[in-house]
């Protein structure tokens, strides 16, 4: 039996690169399929060639045996095709039944929107998804996962047989992952197939049927279900083995660098919470999404105007209001949402790295663009940023590399303290590896090295000890040896370890 | 750049059509004349234009210069003050109320669109309460004429309010283009949130640029005043304010901010006071003044906006 819908040497170029080569990909009825590979590996471009925003120079597509031609997103959609974008495009301000429905409306007999109709239609898709509220909810009272559930009740009222979800868990907290995974189980069920993106290979073992990999533009191979594992992925992915050893701690004399006391943030104004850490030392804050970990670490550097801290830097305690205060002692943060916080994405590569550090860059108040240039140069160098050079403007850089003049801008200016907040979401592999060489650089070089991340993994590898936080406070300290899956998914779910080392009072 | 560039063969394709048609377009009283008000409202269009970079925006220029044109004639020739002392209270006041503006905007996170509307009735309302709702002239007196000759002079046979543009412009393309403060300004209105967690204090860039904006509708509202030699609080400065919005919004500043040059800006300015002069010298009736601006300012958003839009087609194909 030919498969539902198959993709046969597609080739897409884009000036100067060629985005595919040459791919294939096939996905039967009721078949979860996860497609790997790292950023740009051209995963993005082959599923927006399938929901009809790019069209390929070369290749054939089928749906159950036979040609079509998709020449835009509403071809897609009218062969069965749903996309849930990694960046909901919900409107948060209109109901669940609305956004449902939206643009495909059913009129009433004077030409208004039949709202009896649009409830009916909803309520069996959410109850089909497991979400127990009204149509009538607005959307902006929903919760990010439940957010992402109304894409899906969107998908199957389009009555989709192909949902592709792009990075459907980055920003989900761990139960909202597990209960989407047994969405897709139940849609599978259903017979309906999905084409899962995601660079957190755990899910991917768990829920996908078939992997396929791509690796520069190229199909990398597959692997059936028996074969999936985690290892294997990563090698086909990368095409070489990476090493992922654990940091080994630092040395003991190294501790109570950094005094955090009493910090409390504006989101949870009944918690505070104190820790310390050493030069040297990498300092992992795990907890569950909405555990306060983000608004802990603003609340130290001065930007929750309702949270407040006390912060001692070698026994010197520090005035911070602003964060122009944090920075002027060295204490920088790297902050979550990159493209919002962390960068002016319409400015150029050299714009970016200088601004916060802009006026050492000028001479009675005019800007030396010659010393801009070096010190952008200096870090692209470093950093090893792709970038058609420090002109570029930031936006049309990868994720990866937009991370690392987020990073970079800050390295210029030698940290004493990084606070780095989910430092690589939404980062191929490779990517990760070089960020994370860099933080254990800035510890080695004596820097205090703050982590705060929702990938379990990536905190157990790199941290030298782990703070768990649930629900605005601290339950426990994790120490090098300490530091398991088990321990911290104990803690952070508010339950106490023996393991553990209690909070400071 | 490009934009600069595009707006400014616009100027001169209109200049030659007007020059072509009517000769009378470059002699020497016209040309004068047009430098004269390219001064008047390039000023605080320039200043307009920093706000417009914020991501602001700033409605009460037309009734900060009926204010200050108000309190000027009264000042010079009803309460007698010397005139470096009203010269000062007038650039003072609007300076002032740009820092007012520019507190509510930043502190009390107030849109800039209703500040400078409520600016805009209540200086107007204030201008006409002053002046009893009467035409304040500056009749002859002599013991300003010094004040005069720098607001409405001469300088090398220059109009003074066009050598007055051309040193804030010099002076402001230097801010803007080279200073810090200049980075600042474009970072806070391309994202103010990033130029915050960079460690900028994001609301006294703002506020600065709101009170530069007043300092220079005070230098206009001055050179406005002696140029109309008498100040009727109803209705001088009426719609200045957008004249500046115009002129920036041509000159390629985006009304989304953190975009805009101060060439640009000036050149915005000149285009629209090309524009008027060309009504009346291709004898257009004087009537479609308006529609004749509204025209040629959409015109050149539509062709700027086409342009922008084949440069994005032609990343993604």
């Amino acid at each position: 039996m030919a498969p539902l819908l198959e993709m046969r040497g597609i080739s897409k170029r884009f000036p100067g690169v060629i985005a595919l080569d040459q791919v294939s990909l096939a996905v039967g009825r009721g078949e979860v399929l996860a497609l790997c590979g790292e950023n740009g590996a051209g995963k993005s471009t082959l599923m927006k060639i399938l929901g009809g925003v790019y069209q390929p120079e070369e290749g054939e597509l089928f749906v159950d045996g036979k040609p079509v031609k998709i020449s835009g997103v509403t071809d897609s959609m009218a062969l069965g095709i749903a996309f849930i974008h990694q960046e909901l495009n919900n409107l948060d301000n209109l109901d669940i039944a609305a956004n449902i429905f939206l643009g495909r409306e059913p009129r009433n007999r004077l030409g208004l929107i039949d709202r009896r109709k649009i409830h009916a239609d909803a309520e069996p898709l959410l109850r089909r998804l497991g979400l127990d509220m009204p149509s009538t909810t607005p959307l902006g009272e929903l919760s990010l996962a439940r957010q992402q559930l109304v894409e899906v009740a969107k998908a199957l009222s389009l009555d989709a047989k192909v949902i592709i979800m792009d990075e459907p868990t980055s920003s989900l907290t761990l139960a909202e992952t597990e209960r989407l995974l047994e969405v897709i189980a139940e849609l599978k069920g259903q017979g309906v197939s999905i084409i899962y993106i995601s660079h957190r290979l755990a899910e991917v073992t768990h829920c996908a049927d078939r992997v396929e990999v791509l690796r520069d533009g190229k199909n990398a191979g597959g692997l059936a279900k028996n074969e999936i594992d985690h290892d294997s992925i990563v090698a086909k992915m990368v095409g070489r083995e990476i090493n992922y050893a654990r940091s080994s701690p630092p040395a003991a004399e190294a501790k109570g660098h950094l005094e955090v006391r009493s910090a409390r943030s504006g989101r949870f104004p009944a918690q505070c919470l104190s820790f310390d850490a050493g030069r040297g030392e990498i300092l992992g804050f795990a907890g569950l999404v909405g555990a306060g970990r983000s608004e802990i670490m603003k609340a130290m550097v001065g930007l929750d105007p309702d949270g407040s801290a006390e912060v001692s830097l070698g026994g010197e305690r520090l005035k911070i209001r602003h964060s122009r205060d944090a920075i002027s002692h060295g204490i920088f943060l790297v902050p979550e949402d990159r493209r919002k916080e962390g960068l002016i994405t319409d400015m150029s590569v050299r714009e970016n790295i200088t601004l916060p550090d802009l006026r050492s860059y000028a001479s009675q108040g005019l800007l030396s663009r010659t010393r801009e240039t070096r010190a952008a140069q200096e870090q692209i160098g470093k950093l090893a940023i792709k970038t058609p050079g420090p002109e570029a403007m930031v936006r049309n850089l990868s994720g990866g590399n937009q991370q690392k003049v987020a990073i970079g801008k800050w390295l210029a200016m030698s940290p004493k303290v990084l606070i780095l907040d989910e430092p690589t979401r939404g980062i191929d592999i490779g990517a990760k590896a070089e960020i994370y060489a860099l933080m254990r650089a800035l510890a080695a070089d004596g820097a205090v090295v703050i982590v705060v991340s929702s990938d379990m993994e990536e905190l157990l590898h790199i941290s030298h000890r782990i703070a768990v936080m649930h629900e605005g406070r601290i339950t426990g300290f994790l120490d090098h040896s300490a530091c398991t899956e088990q321990n911290v998914m104990q803690l952070a779910v508010g339950r106490s370890v023996s393991a553990a080392i209690p909070p400071l009072s | 750049m490009k934009k600069e560039l595009g707006i400014f063969i616009l100027l001169v394709v209109l200049c030659t059509v007007t020059a072509t048609i009517n000769p009378r377009f470059l002699s020497a009283a016209n040309l004068t004349n047009m430098a004269n008000v390219i001064g008047l409202f390039g000023v605080f269009s320039l200043g307009l234009g920093l706000v417009i970079i914020t991501s602001g925006i700033d409605l009460s220029v037309g009734s900060m210069c009926a204010l200050t044109g108000v309190v000027l004639a009264m000042a010079l020739t009803e309460w007698h003050w010397a005139w470096p002392l009203a010269a000062l209270a007038v650039l003072a006041i609007p300076m002032l109320l740009g820092w007012a503006h520019g507190a509510l905007i930043t502190r009390m996170k107030m849109q800039p669109f209703i500040v400078t509307l409520c600016g805009l009735l209540l200086y107007r309302g204030v201008a006409r309460f002053i002046a009893g709702d009467s035409t304040k002239g500056f009749g002859e007196g002599a013991s300003f004429d010094t004040l005069r000759q720098i607001a409405s002079g001469k300088l090398m046979g220059l109009p003074m309010p066009f050598v007055i543009l051309l040193v804030t412009g010099s002076i402001l393309w230097v801010v803007l283009h080279r200073s810090v403060y200049g980075r600042y300004l474009f970072a806070v209105g391309r994202n103010e949130e990033a130029a915050r967690f960079s460690g900028i204090n994001t609301n006294l860039v703002i506020t600065v640029a709101y009170v530069v904006a007043g300092l220079l509708t005070g230098v206009s509202g001055i050179m406005i005043a002696f140029y109309t030699n008498s100040v009727a609080p109803s209705n001088h400065g009426n719609f200045y304010e957008l004249y500046g919005i115009a002129a920036a919004v041509l000159g390629g500043c985006s009304l989304r901010g953190g975009e805009g040059s101060i060439i640009g800006i000036i050149i915005g300015t000149a285009l629209l006071q090309v524009l008027q002069n060309l009504v009346n010298l291709l004898g257009i009736p004087s009537s479609l003044n308006f529609a004749v601006m509204g025209a040629v300012v959409l015109i050149g958003a539509l062709a700027d906006q086409w342009v922008r839009m084949k440069a994005s087609r032609r990343v993604t194909s």
